[in-house]
């Protein structure tokens, strides 16, 4: 097991070497000078144009940016924001608690709303309340979430007032404000994935409620509820699982839209605004973290496959 | 006892509670830097408003006031002589007084990446006469040189901190306005707290300042209809409605300082060798097929002004007898007859990839088709159109500039030869020599003159087909006493009040 772990820890840093290349490269993709972006309303003036690329390296060739950008990461430099000059590790250690507390409440929502109704489908099979939770099911998936986040501010904040519309008060301030600040955010996000959940919870359970095991345990005299939850739902629940760790690129992506929507001050926000201001070290900063998230929770979930399931600590 | 106890403790809060006002602004976008000398963004200077203060300003009608300054005189063409107030604070404590004026200018002159040095190169050097006297000597005589310092490049940051925090100043800003700055999260708020020590103290009435982004239109709408802000810099046409039939909400509005035009590629590169390019008279024809009403009217609400001029009908310079011509297709087809081009005429016109500006193109394409011209729209994201423009890589330029108070602002860089922003590389004698004259006089009838002389030769040539003056539209709670909408569309903080 443990030469496996350490082949699979080998594997990390190509990876990560490739993705850094990778967000690298991209930038140089993208359209636009960002010297003359920078310039502003300059940018007609080649000295201040020429300044400007001096000054960020912009006028050396591409393996020398790259090196110069990749040896001040690795000291934990990703460098300054070009529009509001903040250290980019700063802007990243203030933003992703944001997004974190963001994505973690559309979670809890996603499972609170997916599970339960996909497990109401699968024992109400082809009645009207398996129709109703189907059809709310795929409206919740085929709704973009920024009309619903606008939606939801149309008529939670402006008509009832319940709620504040947008903005964002850090959980260590105020938890209440906190709270009421992500819970509309935070449903618009979790909905799409409830409906996904709520599809594979459907099917697992059906499956489930089908297996001798059930037959059996009804056959003993076990109560329904306790057939459904107990040994259905259990079983039902390992592929939901899986599945759930997945959609935390979804969740990723999604806030992307819904930070911008509720201007909450999050990840998503931050390279939306990096990219369209061509902020290239903030760019490459937000999305080489992202990478290395990615990579350290697939590295984490390859550990705990191993350590659930003892067939694979063979391998 | 308990009861009473608590009754006091309450009443002892009470004062506290109602002194502590704050005035909540809603933001299109986020500012960048907010260091006077290194700040570019337009949401940024309406951020200093409440910051930093500048050595004259601008009223509602364009004329230049004196703000940190008392007054001034030109001595002679090429030296300024600015009389300061004596009894000016930074947020530090320490005193503002010419040398901290010197200090800033030179600053902004000097400091590599100023965003300023462009906007006061024509200074020469700066003279402290006394402790409240500044004396500028210019290279060369620039009347739009007083009217820079109503900007940033009139903004004066404090010498001790600005040297402390060297390139950082930014971070933490600390200059002479009413509100001193404490906090700022990216993306999100930057949060200023009043300043005691503020010349005009008496004027401000709220304890703390937030300026919040919120890049979504509707989303700002609904936060100010929610309550959740006082003031909002920018409500787009089409929610103006929308504010209007709220009872608790209203919206102010005013002539904005830059226009929306087309830019034609007359001589940049090879994409300037098309029928436009080449033959005044398919610019003429093209300006003829359009209606500048229904375009403002089908995407704007009907709010904006049609022009043919870049400066605001409300500046002093605006030639009020040079009217938009009305659509006429008859006429246009003639002209593209008389210039022996087939129709229809190709074009492609780059537009910027916002919702209205390529409503705006769709509009113009339509009507322009009814007259002969088959218009192509190339919608590329702001900051790929602007660089397209500069390289020349484009046929016409659907382009928008957001406005200087002083008409040549608006004019020399984009119409002079070898101008900055002169993106389709126009270049008339004439043109140029009016310009130069225009910077050389102070008198303003005698440069209205010389710029209304020189439409004459800028109606023909249509380098830049001019279509509408826009509006700033501001949104706010009906409870917001004291603002006056002025036309650079800054929120300028004294005299506001919140009733309760």
């Amino acid at each position: 097991m443990r030469g496996g772990l350490a082949s699979r820890l080998a594997q990390v840093i190509p990876t990560v070497i490739l993705v850094s290349l990778l967000v690298f490269s991209l930038q140089q993709l993208m359209p636009g000078d960002p010297a003359a972006i920078l310039a502003g309303e300059e940018r007609g003036d080649p000295a201040v144009l020429a300044q400007i690329r001096t000054e960020l390296y912009l006028d050396r060739s591409f393996p020398v940016q790259y090196l110069h950008w990749a040896g001040r990461a690795l000291h934990g430099d990703l460098g300054y924001s070009w529009r509001t000059h903040q250290t980019v590790s700063s802007l990243i250690a203030s933003k992703l608690p944001v997004t974190a507390q963001l994505a973690l409440m559309a979670f809890a929502f996603a499972l609170a709303i997916g599970v339960p109704a996909g497990v109401i489908c699968a024992v109400k099979r082809d009645t009207a309340w398996d129709w109703l939770a189907n059809g709310i099911g795929l409206a919740g998936l085929s709704t973009p979430n920024f009309w619903l986040g606008i939606m939801l501010i149309l008529i939670v904040s402006v008509q009832l007032g319940w709620l504040p519309p947008s903005g964002y008060v850090p959980l260590a301030e105020d938890w209440r404000q906190s709270l009421a600040t992500t819970v509309m955010p935070a449903f618009v996000l979790g909905n799409a994935i409830a409906a996904v959940l709520m599809r594979h919870t459907r099917s697992a359970m059906l499956t489930a409620l089908d297996q001798d095991y059930v037959r059996t345990a009804r056959a003993k005299g076990v109560g329904e509820l306790a057939v459904i939850l107990r040994h259905a739902l259990r079983n039902a629940l390992v592929p939901v699982i899986t599945l759930a760790a997945l959609e935390l690129g979804t969740l990723l992506s999604g806030a992307v839209l819904t930070e911008q929507v509720f201007s909450i001050p999050g990840f998503g926000k931050l390279i939306v605004d990096a990219v369209f201001n061509r902020d290239y070290p903030v760019v490459q900063g937000v999305v080489l973290v992202t990478a290395l998230l990615y990579v350290l929770l697939n590295l984490i979930a390859d550990i705990l496959y191993v350590l659930i399931n003892p067939r694979l600590r063979v391998a | 006892m308990i009861r009473a106890a608590l009754f006091a403790a309450l009443l002892a809060c009470l004062p506290g509670l109602a002194g502590a006002q704050t005035l909540r602004i809603g933001l299109r976008e986020d500012p960048d830097i907010l260091d006077p000398t290194l700040a570019r963004t337009y949401v940024g200077r309406i951020v200093f408003a409440g910051l930093c203060d500048k050595l004259f300003d601008i009223d509602a009608g364009l004329k230049i006031v004196p703000m940190l300054a008392t007054g001034y005189e030109w001595a002679d063409p090429v030296t300024l002589v600015i009389h300061l107030r004596g009894d000016v604070s930074f947020q530090d404590g320490t005193k503002l007084d010419a040398d901290a004026v010197k200090y800033s200018l030179m600053r902004h002159l000097t400091m590599q990446g100023s965003f300023r040095r462009s906007e006061i190169n024509t200074i020469d050097h700066v003279d402290v006469v006394d402790p409240d006297t500044v004396r500028i000597v210019l290279k060369s005589p620039s009347s739009p040189f007083l009217s820079q310092l109503t900007d940033r490049a009139g903004m004066i940051v404090s010498p001790k901190a600005a040297e402390a925090a060297g390139k950082d100043f930014g971070l933490h800003p600390v200059c002479a306005g009413p509100f001193a700055f404490t906090e700022r999260v990216a993306n999100d708020h930057i949060t200023a707290e009043r300043f005691p020590g503020y010349w005009n103290a008496a004027a401000i009435h709220f304890d703390k300042v937030t300026w919040q982004t919120i890049v979504d239109p509707s989303v700002r709408v609904a936060n100010l209809r929610a309550g959740a802000l006082d003031l909002v810099e920018s409500i787009v046409p089409s929610d103006v409605d929308q504010v209007k039939a709220d009872k608790n909400l209203r919206i102010m509005t005013t002539d904005a300082l830059g226009y929306q035009g087309i830019t034609v590629n007359g001589a940049n590169g090879p994409r300037a060798n098309t029928p436009f390019g080449r033959d005044v008279r398919v610019r003429q024809a093209f300006e003829l097929s359009l209606d500048r009403d229904a375009i403002i009217q089908v995407v704007y609400n009907g709010m904006f002004t049609p022009t043919v001029q870049a400066v605001p009908p409300l500046s002093p310079f605006y030639a009020p007898a040079i009217k938009p011509p009305a659509r006429d297709v008859e006429r246009a087809k003639a002209l593209l007859k008389e210039a022996g081009v087939a129709t229809p005429v190709k074009v492609e016109m780059l537009t910027a990839n916002n919702g209205d500006i390529r409503q705006m193109g769709e509009v113009i394409q339509s009507m322009a088709a009814e007259a002969g011209f088959d218009v192509h729209l190339t919608n590329v994201e702001f900051a790929s159109s602007l660089d397209q423009a500069t390289r020349g890589d484009f046929e016409l330029h659907l382009e928008a500039w957001s406005g200087r108070p002083d008409a040549d602002g608006n004019l020399y860089t984009f119409l002079h030869t070898g101008g900055a922003a002169n993106d389709g590389h126009y270049s008339n004698a004439d043109v140029d020599s009016l310009l130069d004259q225009a910077r050389a006089v102070s008198d303003v009838a005698q440069r209205r003159d010389l710029y209304t002389k020189m439409w004459t030769t800028l109606r023909r040539d249509l380098p830049i087909i001019y279509l509408y003056t826009p509006r700033v539209i501001e949104g706010m709670s009906a409870k917001l006493a004291g603002f006056t909408p002025v036309p650079d569309g800054l929120i300028r903080l004294t005299g506001v009040s919140l009733q309760k």
